[in-house]
């Protein structure tokens, strides 16, 4: 009896044990991991996540606003609809499988006003150029075209388009609707934007090879850049050298920049570097009796001075480095074959041995500012393509440049920040995603946000047609998501070793887990033999 | 290093950015230059130059002592020259030669001066020193001759066209009036005579841009030459000088002492004492004595701005008045503090440096000294520069200090998880096994081997066996 009761009082306990043991499992797995979880975890903010795989997606629209007014006896006879009317024409650039770019022509068809009329009642297209400047509100990125009866004086023979300095352009008239629209498709490509500048503003989403060799030459868009002109004197005992490169900057190339101010912001200085020599020692040409170098030995020429030429350690924004070589006196006159890269510059002045050295250099400021010039429309991507043999283009003058060529930079340039800003922002959205334990703080996220917001909104205005306002959106958008990316606190706990995490936990966690699972483990096995002995027992 | 400046507006931001840069450019660790080292003087720093009345709080002061100077600082310095180190007396300026001295210093100054007499348009005045004590006695084989072969291993060939001036000075001042001590070849062209901080010196002239200087060799080698042996005379001491050290034990407090000598027979005169201070040393400015001749000298000036933790250096200006021939004593005491775990360099044992104390003064010159011309002579009215003739400007660095601060046990973190969790393991494992363990009746067992060795040691002690 006393056996008995005694297995009974086991009984009891063994299940107030189990009971025990279960519970006391149950709140480690309820309560104790989900705290232990929320209070070890990395603090990471939301980010757009889909918001950012839209704009990857996301098809550009680019609007530009096109008005065609006709001049009083210039209208073609075979007009859809009688003036004024409006028609739009979309044409599509692939740029590769996934993203491609449509643009559409928003062209509105009307006659012309008196005070146009008397506008273009003058002698020269010039005048007539500047007469109508003064009669509109361009807005960037907007083109009007005027059609000029096919008599009219304004034209010279054998030019059927004249573009201005501004955002106008005059037509003559002749040979129905199609030959005005063909006109017109080539006028847009000439100053708004071609399938291949679109395409080279895009080219960090292109395969490598379908780009043609002048695409790459071109800046990429940025926030400012640079200018630094560079005189260079390897032999300062035999030239002085004098520039007065203050008032040729002044004169040249500021109006340029002040022009392009809306792009970017602009810093010129200038510097003048003794003992630079070249890299290359230039050949001796007997026929020519001038010392020549090649124009593929150019690069290697820079190297040596480059590493003098400094200051990118105190700026923010991409140099751009214009050099003027003064060629010591035992190598001049020195030529480049294949005109091309940095001019070299030849003391005129023919080197008596009876001089007293050092010669004295005065630099013709003149003839090296065209020169830069040149490269510096070249660097930004103003060269002027192959033109149909009927088309005029005004040359701008002291400007420096014409208002549609900053139309086409301003095209191209929100094409390549909205580009850059959507690799920038699926790069760091893929790698906070594959990385877990980046801290990403309210900061970082709100420019996420940010960048994303305003790259949305810029497409929005492309695709209606305000390039200013886009642009703008583009720039800030650039901005938020350089300095999202870049921003120190990501890097917080990125090196945080897991073995560390392991040697920390461990110790805690296994004793506690230990017997709990030991406990558990026996009274799986229990409950396996009580199922197996009823079965035995009958 | 160090690094101050005058801004005009917006100071903060711009001092940060000043300092990143120029750490780019001179490949110098200015970056770490943050709001703990950079203190804002009011009496020690005035603008040189051309300056309208500016407001002190405008000027920063930042010294790094932990920082020294190497090769890669030399390089961006010499690209700095014109003509480089192609030519000119830059070519003496080889790294190798230059780093095997006993003292090396390298600095930058700029300043705004009129470009002409009318003064009617501003130039941006550069000025590039480099200070290098060359000790050939020790390294010399005991003489004291030396040659610029020696020291630099090349000579110099020719001046840099683009200089207006080019010339080498050698002190050649007799010392006790006695002549023909000393022996310089080649021999000079011109000797100038000035007075130099209170002494009359005699400096033979080289001038390289004269066409004359490498009629007879190409390449111009100065040496110089002891006629005789040199008896162990002192050298001369200067009016002002300063000492500075830590003294106290263990690592709770100690006490900071800087000495200010005057050894001028009969002139005093005031100076001030700038001292930065880390936030880590607290300083308790009421045990601030100063004593001088063994009485207590009361400063006519004192700026104190306490220190932030973890913000800003303690910052402690004074100006005190030096009695002729005497030695000025100051000591604060101070407390050092537990920095956090994370804010102790990877080598704490090596201790932390306080920067030098800057001391500035317009010491009296024994000698009148006459007006220099700027453009006679711009080495010595930049180098020794007087206000007017009576007086020089000096400007004293004390030694840093290095100060031990109490640093933890590093590998405490991983003794307070072993120790928590070994306490949580058997308190908890305990109580869990209090809770589920089963209890029953056991019957008693016949005794294992304990048990024969328990009576085995009780028949040795003579207890009844269990």
């Amino acid at each position: 009896m006393a056996a008995a009761a005694a297995m009974v009082g086991d009984e009891a306990e063994r299940a107030r044990g189990r009971r025990a043991a279960l519970s006391f499992a149950a709140i480690a797995v309820v309560l104790g991991l989900p705290l232990w979880w929320r209070t070890t975890e990395t603090y990471r903010a939301a980010l757009p996540y889909a918001g950012i795989e839209g704009l990857g997606r996301l098809p550009f629209q680019l609007a530009v606003p096109v008005a065609v007014v006709f001049a009083p006896r210039s209208v073609p006879g075979d007009l859809p609809r009688p003036l004024p009317f409006t028609d739009v024409q979309e044409m599509d650039i692939a740029v590769n499988l996934r993203t491609s770019v449509t643009a559409r022509y928003e062209t509105a068809y009307r006659s012309t006003t008196a005070q146009e009329e008397a506008a273009l009642d003058v002698a020269t297209a010039q005048e007539a150029d500047a007469g109508l400047h003064l009669l509109q509100d361009a807005l960037l990125g907007a083109l009007t075209v005027y059609v000029v009866p096919e008599t009219s004086p304004l034209l010279p023979q054998g030019i059927s388009v004249y573009v201005g300095k501004h955002r106008s352009a005059l037509v003559r008239a002749g040979g129905g609707l199609a030959t005005l629209r063909t006109r017109l498709q080539q006028l847009t490509q000439v100053m708004s934007f071609t399938s291949s500048s679109i395409a080279a503003a895009l080219s960090d989403r292109l395969p490598d090879g379908q780009l043609g060799p002048d695409a790459r030459r071109h800046l990429k868009s940025s926030l400012g850049y640079e200018i630094t002109f560079s005189l260079l004197n390897p032999d300062p005992k035999s030239h002085t050298v004098d520039w007065d490169i203050e008032d040729a900057v002044n004169r040249y190339v500021q109006p340029v920049l002040d022009k392009l101010s809306l792009l970017a912001n602009f810093s010129v200085d200038s510097q003048i570097l003794y003992y630079a020599v070249l890299g290359v020692t230039p050949r001796f040409d007997k026929e020519s009796s001038s010392f020549l170098l090649s124009a593929h030995s150019l690069p290697h020429v820079i190297n040596p001075v480059e590493a003098r030429l400094g200051s990118s350690a105190a700026s923010l924004y991409p140099v751009l480095n214009f050099l003027l070589y003064v060629p010591e006196r035992s190598h001049s006159p020195l030529y480049i074959q294949d005109k091309d890269g940095a001019p070299i510059y030849n003391v005129e002045a023919p080197a008596s041995p009876q001089a007293s050295l050092p010669l004295h250099v005065d630099v013709d400021m003149v003839r090296v500012m065209e020169v830069f010039l040149a490269q510096l429309r070249l660097l930004f991507g103003l060269s002027r393509e192959e033109l149909p043999p009927e088309f005029l283009l005004e040359s701008p003058g002291n400007e420096g440049l014409a208002d549609w060529e900053l139309d086409r930079l301003l095209w191209t340039h929100t094409v390549e920040n909205i580009a850059t800003v959507s690799t920038t922002l699926t790069s760091l959205a893929q790698l906070l995603d594959k990385i877990g334990n980046i801290v990403i703080k309210d900061d970082v996220a709100s420019e996420v946000y940010r960048a994303v917001a305003t790259a949305q909104s810029a497409v929005d205005e492309l695709a209606m047609g305000h390039l200013h306002s886009a642009f703008q959106a583009s720039k800030e958008a650039v901005t938020s998501s350089e300095r999202a990316f870049f921003d120190p606190s990501l890097l917080h706990l990125l090196y945080f070793p897991d073995d560390q995490k392991f040697a920390i936990y461990i110790p805690l966690f296994l004793p506690m887990a230990v017997p709990i699972l030991l406990s558990l483990a026996k009274i799986v096995r229990e409950a396996r033999q009580q199922r197996k002995e009823p079965t035995k027992m009958d | 290093s160090n690094l101050w400046y005058l801004f005009s507006h917006s100071v903060d931001k711009a001092w940060k950015e000043l300092s990143n840069i120029l750490s780019g450019i001179f490949c110098a660790s200015l970056n770490f230059i943050d709001s703990t080292n950079t203190v804002t003087p009011t009496a020690s720093f005035k603008p040189l130059g051309l300056a309208n009345g500016t407001d002190h709080n405008l000027l920063r002061y930042a010294v790094l002592p932990r920082e020294v100077v190497c090769t890669e600082n030399l390089t961006p310095w010499k690209k700095l020259l014109p003509c480089g180190s192609k030519a000119g007396l830059a070519v003496l300026l080889k790294a190798e030669r230059l780093f095997h001295s006993s003292y090396h210093s390298q600095a930058v100054h700029i300043r705004p001066i009129c470009r002409d007499a009318s003064c009617l348009a501003v130039s941006w005045e550069l000025r590039q020193t480099l200070t290098v004590v060359f000790d050939t006695f020790s390294s010399g084989q005991g003489k004291k001759d030396w040659s610029l072969f020696k020291m630099f291993s090349r000579t110099l060939t020719d001046a840099c066209p683009l200089a207006s001036q080019s010339k080498v000075y050698v002190d050649i001042s007799p010392k006790n009036k006695e002549k023909e001590l000393l022996e310089v070849t080649p021999p000079p062209a011109s000797v100038h005579e000035a007075i130099v901080q209170g002494d009359r010196r005699t400096y033979a002239v080289y001038d390289l841009l004269s066409p004359s200087l490498f009629n007879t060799s190409r390449s111009l080698n100065v040496q110089l030459k002891w006629k005789r042996p040199q008896d162990s005379s002192e050298l001369p001491t200067p009016v002002l000088h300063a000492q500075r050290y830590v003294s106290g034990y263990g690592l709770q407090t100690g006490e900071i002492s800087t000495l200010i000598y005057n050894t001028h027979p009969y002139r005093a005169f005031p100076v001030i004492l700038l001292e930065t201070v880390p936030w880590y040393l607290r300083l308790y400015v009421h045990t601030l004595t100063i004593i001088t001749k063994g009485k207590e000298n009361k400063p006519s000036y004192i700026h104190y701005q306490p220190a932030q933790d973890r913000r800003r250096p303690h910052l402690l200006e004074m100006l005190i008045q030096l009695p002729a021939n005497s030695v000025t004593k100051i000591t604060i005491q101070f407390e050092r503090a537990l920095l956090k775990w994370t804010e102790y360099p990877p080598d704490p044992n090596h201790g932390f440096y306080v920067s030098s104390s800057v001391l500035s003064a317009l010491v009296p010159s024994v000698i009148a000294m006459k007006d220099m011309d700027v453009e006679q002579s711009p080495l010595f009215t930049s180098l020794f520069p007087s206000l007017d003739g009576s007086s020089y400007f000096v400007r004293l660095y004390t030694e840093p200090l290095l100060v031990n601060l109490p640093t933890p046990d590093f590998s405490m973190p991983y003794n307070v998880i072993c120790l928590t969790c070994t306490v949580v393991a058997v308190c908890y494992g305990s109580f869990y096994n209090l809770l589920t363990r089963t209890f029953h009746v056991e019957e008693p067992s016949r005794g294992g081997l304990a048990k024969r060795l328990a009576n085995v040691i009780r028949k040795f002690r003579g207890v009844p066996p269990l």
